[in-house]
């Protein structure tokens, strides 16, 4: 668990980060959100102390970061960067290597590793032994990856780590990455300025505007009870898309026709969001999904899924 | 030109030995300067790519420092660090220290933020992140530095023989005052195919991918010590005394090669330049120079000739030299220039060398107090019978006697003088003779017989060893060739010489070159 308290960072005149606290659970994605310029970077930069704060506290686990040597604390906390920053003169296996290397794990148990991480990762074995410049720009991703996954932290910060790559590579990248089971057992703070991205990876989202925080809550909470107009405003372009991921068929689940269910028909998870739904419906050319929840299964149409959706909408408006 | 590379080939096989001790100095010399350029440039480097306030001024002092011609830096060192190794090595350092330093910095600071920043989120230290992100990716950069460098440290070097430090520059140089070609084509080539070894070799370092540099740079070190200890295979061997020849005594027949067959003389010699050499005697680096018989500074640092028992250094006897034409138009002429024979000798010479080079006479003054205290002085007649013209080559001890000439003429006869001084060389003054542009001017013996006449060596070694053929035999051969006429000499003989300092030539009770030998051999 993290919990920054009271953390602000001035450059001179500069408020990059302003008083903020947050918390993050364990095993959580907290996602800070923001344009560019807001804070993001330099208040995910004092939690591994690449910068350190004006004033402020951090706790990891309940005992304060200042306390113990930045070397020791970063090889602790896996960092990933847009620009990967991986190391040029080395090898994708070395540039893998070097956290294990710190620590001075045996050679035979990093080997292991690494290729544990390269199967997980879908990188080929082959590439081992390539150097970052010989590797698409996805693949040096995921090397950074396996670089700040290798050593098992507990803790994992992500700059805008998709930033840099095309649109298809990122949507197959997401979908790897929710679906990693090594990232389940992080603690992940994740800086976007891509609400998309932030509402498709983030447990929790952290919207940051000129150093302060406007509002911290689950994409839900933040699509249904925006605390102000900023945060309208902010998700107003992808709102409906957004709603789509934001809202799961569970959600929905008292709005949705007592319909028995219909032995042909495929099945939907109860967990998976509207958006998820609505792909199913199209890519089996079905016209219903059976969907179980508490005991019970539901058949249901295209169009009652989306009118449930709506009902749900206007009754979050109207609370 | 066959003919020329054969000679060429054959100049290099016979000083072969002389031609590997050089290269190997100079190889030394360039590698030891540039270790220790890159002992001291990587981390002034690196320390300003950390501390950027201070990157300008370092910077700034190293291109000042490259500024200074090559000479003149070599000249600044030896007040400081004396002769031989020491202060070449430091010049060529100096010179080496701006592209290290500029380039490690250029390097360094090159290395991409996004790596630097997260090799330091990865844990790693300070110095771990010196050694194995930043000098590894700035290596490429660094490289090119070190060869640029290298290839400055191998053209400098070639100054260092100026300074008794060995090198290709003794046949470079050497070469250019004995005007000969061989000589010069022997270290100038040597010199121009190891700039482009080196060149080439870094080159191909520099080149390697980024992950062979790390072994490279591994040999690296290894391998430049090995090539800086090549200094000092050559000059292992030393002495009891030291002897500092310039490049043009070296190569000369009535020069080094004089000593050695004639005298059997062995000394550990060095060669320097004749700008510092009589400085270093008098500062006991060296102890046995060579040395015209009435330079100044034989006086000024308190050093004696050796007498050359054997007579290898032909006379130079000094003496007017003056058209036949003019001896008629002027016929007072001859007796008047004649006052002044045999009323000089060396040691007189040398003093008067001494006002004009050390205590900065002037050449006329120092004329009128010489006849002065002679009582050959009159006082001008501002006569206008015809007009003299004196010519004189470009060096104080020829306008010293232009000047006396000068004095008397007007003294003692109706003629008028004009003079020209600073006709350069032999050949501007003589040809100036020649062709009536002058009437006359001082020259000596041995000059016109191995720089103007120049007869076979037989005749030169049947003459040489006595003073009064050789001015017999030069007489004879101008009055017949150009019918010019040597009048009687004026006394002094500015011949080569070997000197020591005083008082170590009275210790070790060396009076000639004999004694010196003997000396040397003894145990
Ligand atoms: N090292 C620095 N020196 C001065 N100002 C900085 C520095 N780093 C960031 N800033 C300023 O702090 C503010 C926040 O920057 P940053 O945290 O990088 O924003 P974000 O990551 O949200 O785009 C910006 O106004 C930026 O100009
Ligand atoms: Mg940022």
């Amino acid at each position: 668990m993290i919990t920054v308290e009271q953390l602000s960072k001035y450059f001179g005149a500069v408020k990059a980060v302003n008083g903020i606290s947050f918390e993050v659970k364990e095993h959580e994605t907290l996602v800070l959100l923001g344009t560019s310029g807001c804070g993001k970077t330099t208040t995910l930069k004092m939690i591994n102390r690449l910068i350190e704060p004006t004033c402020g506290t951090i706790q990891i686990d309940g005992k304060n970061i200042f306390c113990q040597s930045p070397e020791i604390l970063r090889r602790s906390i896996g960092y990933v960067l847009q620009n990967n920053g991986l190391f040029p003169h080395y090898t994708v296996a070395e540039n893998i290597a070097i956290v294990p290397q710190l620590l001075k794990w045996d050679s035979k148990k990093i080997e292991r590793r690494i290729d544990e991480l390269i199967e997980k990762l879908h990188l080929s074995p082959d590439q081992l032994k390539a150097y970052p410049n010989e590797l698409s720009g996805g693949q040096q991703q995921r090397v950074g990856l396996a670089r700040a996954l290798v050593a098992d932290p507990p803790v994992l910060l992500m700059d805008e780590p998709f930033g840099a790559l095309d649109n298809i590579t990122r949507s197959k990248i997401h979908a790897e990455f929710k679906a990693l089971d090594e990232l389940k057992r992080k603690t992940i703070i994740m800086v976007t300025h891509d609400v998309q991205e932030a509402f498709g990876l983030g447990d929790r989202i952290c919207l940051m505007d000129k150093g302060k925080i406007v509002q911290i809550g689950t994409p839900a909470d933040l699509l249904f009870k925006p605390a102000n107009h900023f945060v309208k405003d902010f998700l107003k372009e992808q709102r409906l898309q957004l709603e789509f991921r934001a809202v799961l068929v569970k959600d929905i689940w008292t709005l949705l026709p007592h319909t028995k269910k219909d032995v042909d028909a495929a099945s939907l998870s109860a967990d998976s969001d509207i958006w998820t739904g609505m792909e199913k419906f199209k890519y089996h050319q079905t016209d219903r999904l059976n969907i179980a929840y508490e005991h019970e299964t539901r058949s249901v149409e295209f169009k009652q899924l989306i009118t449930a959706f709506y009902q749900y909408q206007s009754n979050r408006a109207h609370e | 030109m066959n003919e020329q590379q054969q000679t060429l080939w054959e100049f290099m096989r016979q000083q072969s030995d002389k031609l590997a001790a050089q290269t190997l100095q100079h190889i030394g010399l360039t590698f030891i300067s540039l270790i220790i350029a890159v002992l001291v440039g990587l981390p002034l480097g690196i320390w300003i790519s950390r501390k950027k306030q201070f990157a300008g001024t370092i910077l700034g002092m190293a291109g000042v420092l490259q500024t200074i011609p090559s000479i003149a830096l070599l000249g600044f060192m030896i007040p400081l660090l004396g002769i031989g190794a020491r202060p070449a090595i430091v010049a060529l350092l100096l010179y080496a220290l701006l592209p290290i330093i500029r380039n490690t910095y250029t390097g360094i600071t090159g290395v991409d933020a996004a790596v630097k920043e997260s090799a330091l989120a990865m844990g790693m230290s300070k110095w771990q992140i010196l050694f194995k992100v930043e000098l590894p990716l700035a290596m490429p950069v660094i490289l090119a530095g070190i060869r640029t460098a290298t290839v400055i440290n191998v053209g400098v070097a070639t100054l260092a023989s100026y300074i008794a430090a060995g090198g290709l520059g003794e046949f470079i140089f050497g070469g250019i005052s004995l005007n000969n070609t061989n000589m010069i084509l022997a270290g100038a080539i040597p010199a121009a195919l190891l700039a482009i070894l080196f060149d080439f070799l870094l080159s191909r370092l520099q080149n390697l991918h980024l992950k062979k540099v790390r072994t490279a740079t591994a040999t690296l070190p290894a391998l430049l010590i090995l090539l800086a200890s090549l200094y000092f295979i050559p000059s292992a061997y030393g002495g009891k005394l030291t002897a500092g020849f310039t490049p043009e005594f070296m190569g000369r027949r009535d020069g080094n090669l004089g000593l050695q067959s004639k005298y059997g003389l062995k000394i550990h010699t060095i060669v320097i330049s004749d700008a510092v050499m009589y400085k270093a005697a008098y500062e006991n680096q060296l102890d046995v120079i060579s040395g015209y018989s009435t330079d100044g500074r034989l006086k000024a640092y308190n050093l004696v000739v050796l007498n050359d028992d054997k007579r290898i250094f032909p006379p130079y006897y000094a003496a007017p030299i003056i058209r036949e034409d003019a001896l008629k138009r002027f016929p007072e002429l001859e007796k008047t220039l004649n006052l002044l024979a045999g009323k000089i000798d060396d040691s007189v010479m040398t003093d008067l060398n001494y006002r004009t080079d050390y205590l900065h006479q002037s050449p006329e003054k120092v004329a009128e107090y010489f006849l002065a205290s002679r009582e050959l002085l009159k006082p001008s007649r501002n006569g206008n019978a015809g007009i003299v013209r004196i010519g004189s080559k470009i060096f104080g001890e020829q306008y010293i006697l232009a000047s006396m000439y000068t004095l008397l003429i007007k003294g003692y006869t109706d003629y008028d003088v004009v003079t020209k001084t600073g006709l350069g060389g032999t050949k501007i003054c003589f040809d100036a003779l020649i062709n009536d542009q002058i009437d006359l001017y001082p020259e000596y013996t041995g000059t016109g017989l191995l720089a103007i006449l120049q007869p076979s060596s037989k005749i030169v070694d049947s003459l040489t060893k006595n003073k009064n053929e050789t001015f017999d035999y030069v007489q004879r051969e101008f009055e017949a060739k150009f019918n010019i006429k040597w009048l009687e000499p004026i006394g002094f003989n500015n011949a080569y010489a070997l000197m020591m300092r005083e008082k170590q030539a009275r210790q070790l009770n060396v009076k000639t070159i004999s004694d010196l030998k003997r000396y040397l051999e003894s145990k």
